[in-house]
């Protein structure tokens, strides 16, 4: 019961990984309909961001919690930018053109990036400082649950809170569903549509960071090559759920992460990744449309 | 004329919650030019994706009779390309041409599921291929003279005039040698004398290769010259049906027209 | 001229030098966490690298011209958007011209000939890795250049080739031409088995699953250390032996090198029959419109089908010759970057375009070898590259040309169908 119990909270931090980062892929395909393939690299940069930030801070000799948080901050800030000089570059100026230029574009995006990191960083693994503090009323629980693990999925839980609140209530919120809906009606009822496209990849963007800080400061190591595997796990996420659906997305990232979890503890861990593309493959061939999401018909 | 080509029964079409065809029923017999009018929103369009296959209707017969010898078939929820290859071929309302092939190339893709050769024909261009190839290109291109597109052969799709490329796409899909032409808006955007040769030309078709054909437009004047008989689609019903004559004097088609259109 | 490329898309000179100052100064904070700071978390020290902030604002200052004057031009070109190069111009005028054409292919001929006499073991290896790319290109040139496929895992195919040949020669001792067919036919087998399921969904989860497959055969080529001996490889393959009799290393690179010329002249054969034939209008049609495309009588499944087969048998066959030229092999030649490099390929040198995937593999894959300084920039390049193609010139370097077809005129219009 204890392993069962274990194996289940290692499957919900995943899963709340997975949903941070899968989150700015349905969002980004709600509304432009791309595969934003370097979204997993603005996931790893958030997570160089933070090493960054905080060894500097730690180099300073600021606390730890400070430096969790600003190292966070700075994770946020810098992964949106990147999310938005992405779009701006490698997107936006293919509004139009054939459906396959974006997406070969976003790979060479995603080409670029990773070896941008590698070459101005290091190719080697990194060891990530320990940030997320040790709670002591954690300790009950054992190895069933970590502090850092409690931290990954509550924080998970209050942004899903919160972006789900923002997009329901704001106006920039209505603004990126009336625009995933109808983009040309949204641009006729006086909605910036460049500025929606611009505000989703910001604000998932900055999810991704989040969770890039999150997951690395619990595991203690990364490098240039994370977002690729991360990358096409929450994009299997967001097809799980229902790609385009938000809580689609939370859904299929949980059950993306259960599912790992106790595929490699069960089965084995030396396919880790194969249950992952397996399920991405047998979910896209029996129920293209995901768990919530709606069949599209196509206009003629 | 007794046999229907193209006999459709009570044809529904749901999307979500929303009704965009209720209990339709239409009849095209050979050799007929049926049109079929509405105002904008009405399911034209709609009809016409159900029919070919692009829809699969929610309840209802479509039913085809290429022959008209008594002995329909049944085609809902057949695949489109499955459609075609039985002998109903169509246009689109807004032009989907192949944009970078040639015109020769776009008419002579009509020609592929009349034709057979396969990988080992087109690596080893046999005698068959050849000669296969050769009768595709010539049929092709006699095609678009038809159509008058005979200075436009090399040219890519993109490049052609609007109206050019409606033209096109009535050659492209004659080219499947169809029993049935379904041309959705073939004069939209054409000024009257564009309008003029396009009824002309359709007319001319149907005489020439002994087909039906059915049509969605919204000019009246060409819709009530040319077509034997007229079908009225309003809010996805059926509202009425006849000739040019009684669809004119139709109250419910006025009714459904009033201050939609004053043609 | 200079006028307009120094105010391309702005109103002066002085609007353009503002927005490239802003441009610069996005980019320097942009890139200021990575470029500037490097830290070492175990020792808590921290390395400030201010040099690279001056790199990054001059490069992006004077790039962000170039930039909006490539926007600017591409927005004048739009209207006549095929327009060629002056290569390209170049190459239809010495194709048009019978006698230029055919002595143009026997300059080539004779230089491919003479390459492994006149350079030395080391240039002819790198050629034929140049060789084996160019196949790859073409054969994947035919899933996402002819038929709009999105193909990530393109490598997976070429995996297994190379696999099938390195277990059948270390197990029951095949030689290499009786493996060159069975590794066509088992990525065709694969590629069928592979693509019936996921060839119905749409284009970009295509790209998804193909990525996850090729991912999927490299993760058991690690794993399955009982048959695929792991990540350590397999070594000692079999070169190709010439009529039974093996021959020394000098000798068999240049037996390798003809015969990777004999597999591309074999594929530019059949790829350019392909292309102009039922089969490839058809591929073609579904690349620009599926819907138009099924309406008029393709059947959408068997066409892609088809496609993807085809492209993985020559993957496939590629692999083949890839093990038998490197005699080792290991899952880490089968990464996605392999797969990547064989797309750029295909992309830059131009989609659908058998001179332009030639010139794109040349391009890529010869330059950096003899570039080793930039090495290790090879796929940062590769990867902007792709962007700025896509943006800037998306039919790439050399574009596909339609074939002008000859029709009998008999004046006849319908006679056909009486």
């Amino acid at each position: 019961m204890e392993y069962f119990l274990e194996l289940f909270f290692g499957g919900l931090t995943r899963g709340s990984i997975y949903a941070l980062i899968a989150l700015g892929y349905t969002m980004v395909y709600g509304i432009i309909e791309l595969i934003n393939f370097a979204h997993g690299e603005i996931y790893m940069i958030g997570a160089f961001t933070g090493l960054i930030v905080a060894g500097v801070l730690t180099a300073l000799g600021f606390p730890e919690a400070s430096t969790l948080v600003i190292a966070l901050m700075c994770a946020v800030i810098w992964a949106a930018a990147y999310g938005y000089t992405v779009e701006k570059v490698a997107y936006k100026p293919l509004r139009g053109a054939q459906r396959l230029s974006p997406l070969i574009s976003a790979i060479g995006m995603s080409i670029f990036l990773q070896n941008y990191v590698m070459l101005s960083q290091t190719s080697d693994f990194l060891p990530f400082p320990e940030l997320i503090p040790q709670f002591g009323f954690m300790e009950r629980f054992g190895s069933t649950m970590s502090s850092s693990e409690m931290v990954i999925v509550v924080s998970t839980i209050l942004v899903c809170i919160g972006l789900t609140l923002f997009i329901k209530f704001t106006k920039l919120g209505k603004a990126m569903r009336a625009t995933a809906q109808n983009r040309k009606m949204a641009m006729l009822v006086g909605i910036n549509v460049d500025m929606v496209i611009s505000a989703t990849f910001v604000i998932g963007s900055s999810l991704a960071a989040v969770g890039g800080v999150l997951i690395a400061s619990h595991i203690g190591q990364i490098n240039y090559f994370i977002g690729f595997i991360a990358g096409i796990k929450a994009f299997t996420a967001a097809v799980l759920g229902g790609i385009g659906s938000i809580p689609g997305a939370m859904l299929g990232a949980l059950v993306l992460g259960l599912t790992e979890a106790f595929a490699t503890g069960y089965v084995s861990s030396d396919y880790e990744d194969v249950f992952a593309f397996c399920l991405l493959v047998l979910i896209l061939i029996f129920r293209p449309a995901g768990i919530m999401g709606k069949e599209k018909t196509q206009k003629v | 004329m007794n046999n229907p080509v193209l006999n459709v029964k009570a044809v529904e079409k749901d999307f979500g919650g929303i009704r965009a065809l209720d209990d339709v029923d239409l009849v095209v017999h050979n050799k007929e030019i049926v049109a079929l009018i509405g105002p904008n929103g009405a399911g034209k369009t709609t009809f016409f994706n159900c029919i070919t296959g692009i829809y699969t209707p929610t309840g209802g017969d479509v039913l085809i009779d290429p022959t008209a010898e008594g002995n329909p078939r049944r085609i809902n929820g057949k695949k489109p390309n499955v459609v075609t290859e039985l002998g109903m071929a169509r246009t689109f309302q807004n032009i989907r041409l192949f944009p970078s092939m040639t015109a020769l190339e776009n008419v002579m893709i009509g020609t592929h599921c009349r034709t057979k050769s396969a990988v080992w024909g087109a690596i080893s261009r046999n005698k068959a291929t050849r000669r296969e190839e050769q009768a595709v290109i010539d049929r092709s291109y006699e095609l678009l003279k038809l159509v008058g597109l005979e200075k436009y052969v090399n040219d890519l799709a993109t490049n052609m005039p609007y109206g050019k490329q409606r033209r096109l796409e009535i050659a492209r899909a004659l080219a499947t040698d169809p029993f049935l032409l379904l041309l959705d808006e073939p004069a939209a955007g054409m000024n009257p004398q564009e309008t003029l040769d396009l009824e002309r030309l359709i007319v001319d078709i149907r005489d020439q290769f002994s087909i039906s054909i059915m049509l969605i437009e919204h000019d009246m004047k060409m819709v009530m010259s040319m077509s034997d008989r007229i079908y009225v689609l309003d809010y996805g019903r059926m509202i009425a049906d006849g000739t040019p004559r009684e669809i004119a004097e139709n109250p419910a088609v006025i009714k459904a027209y009033l201050g939609e259109s004053d043609d | 001229m200079v006028q307009f490329f120094l105010t391309a898309g702005c109103d002066s000179v002085g609007h353009a030098v503002r927005k490239s100052l802003l441009a610069a100064a996005w980019f320097v904070f942009l890139t200021f966490p990575l470029m500037v700071i490097k830290v070492n978390t175990i020792e808590n020290t921290v390395v400030w690298r201010w040099e690279n902030m001056g790199y990054v604002a001059v490069s992006i200052f004077l790039g962000s011209f170039v930039w909006r004057w490539l926007l600017a031009r591409k927005e004048l070109k739009e209207d006549n958007a095929n327009e060629e190069t002056s290569a390209e111009k170049l190459l239809t005028k010495v194709q048009s011209h019978p006698v230029l054409k055919y002595s143009a292919l026997a300059v080539v001929a004779l230089l491919a000939g003479l390459y492994p006499q006149v350079f030395d073991l080391y240039q002819t290896n790198i050629m034929i890795s140049c060789l084996v790319y160019i196949v790859l290109g073409l054969g994947l040139n035919i899933v996402v250049g002819l038929a709009g496929l999105l193909d990530l895992g393109y490598v997976a195919f070429y995996a297994v080739g190379a696999y099938a040949y390195a277990l059948c020669n270390m197990h029951w001792d095949i030689g290499f031409w009786y493996m060159l067919p069975v590794g066509g036919v088992l990525g065709t087998i694969l590629g069928v088995m592979l693509g019936f399921p996921v060839l119905r969904l749409r284009g970009d989860y295509l790209a998804i699953v193909t990525l996850g497959f090729g991912e999927i055969i490299r993760l058991i080529l690690e794993n399955w250390g009982d048959v695929t001996m792991g990540p350590s490889g397999i070594s000692n393959i079999d070169r190709p032996a010439l009529f039974g009799v093996k021959l020394g290393i000098t000798d068999s690179t240049i037996y390798m090198y003809y015969i990777m010329i004999g597999l591309l002249v074999f594929t530019i054969f059949c790829v350019n029959r392909l292309q102009n034939s039922r089969i490839g209008r058809a591929w073609l049609a579904l690349r620009e419109d599926e819907i138009a495309c099924q309406a008029m009588g393709i059947d959408k499944v068997k066409t892609k089908l088809l496609a993807f087969a085809l492209g993985a048998s020559w993957a496939g066959m590629a692999g083949v010759v890839f093990a038998a030229k490197t005699t080792f092999i290991n899952p880490a030649s089968f990464t996605f970057w392999e797969s990547a490099i064989i797309l750029s390929i295909v992309v830059i040198g131009g989609m659908g375009s058998i001179r332009g995937v030639i010139a794109g593999a040349i391009i890529l894959i010869l330059v950096p070898e003899y570039l080793r300084d930039f090495a290790e920039f090879r796929m940062l390049l590769f990867g902007a590259i792709m962007v700025l193609v896509m943006v800037f010139r998306p039919q790439g370097l050399i574009s596909a040309k339609r074939k002008i077809y000859k029709y009998n005129d008999t004046n006849t219009a319908g006679a056909a169908n009486e």
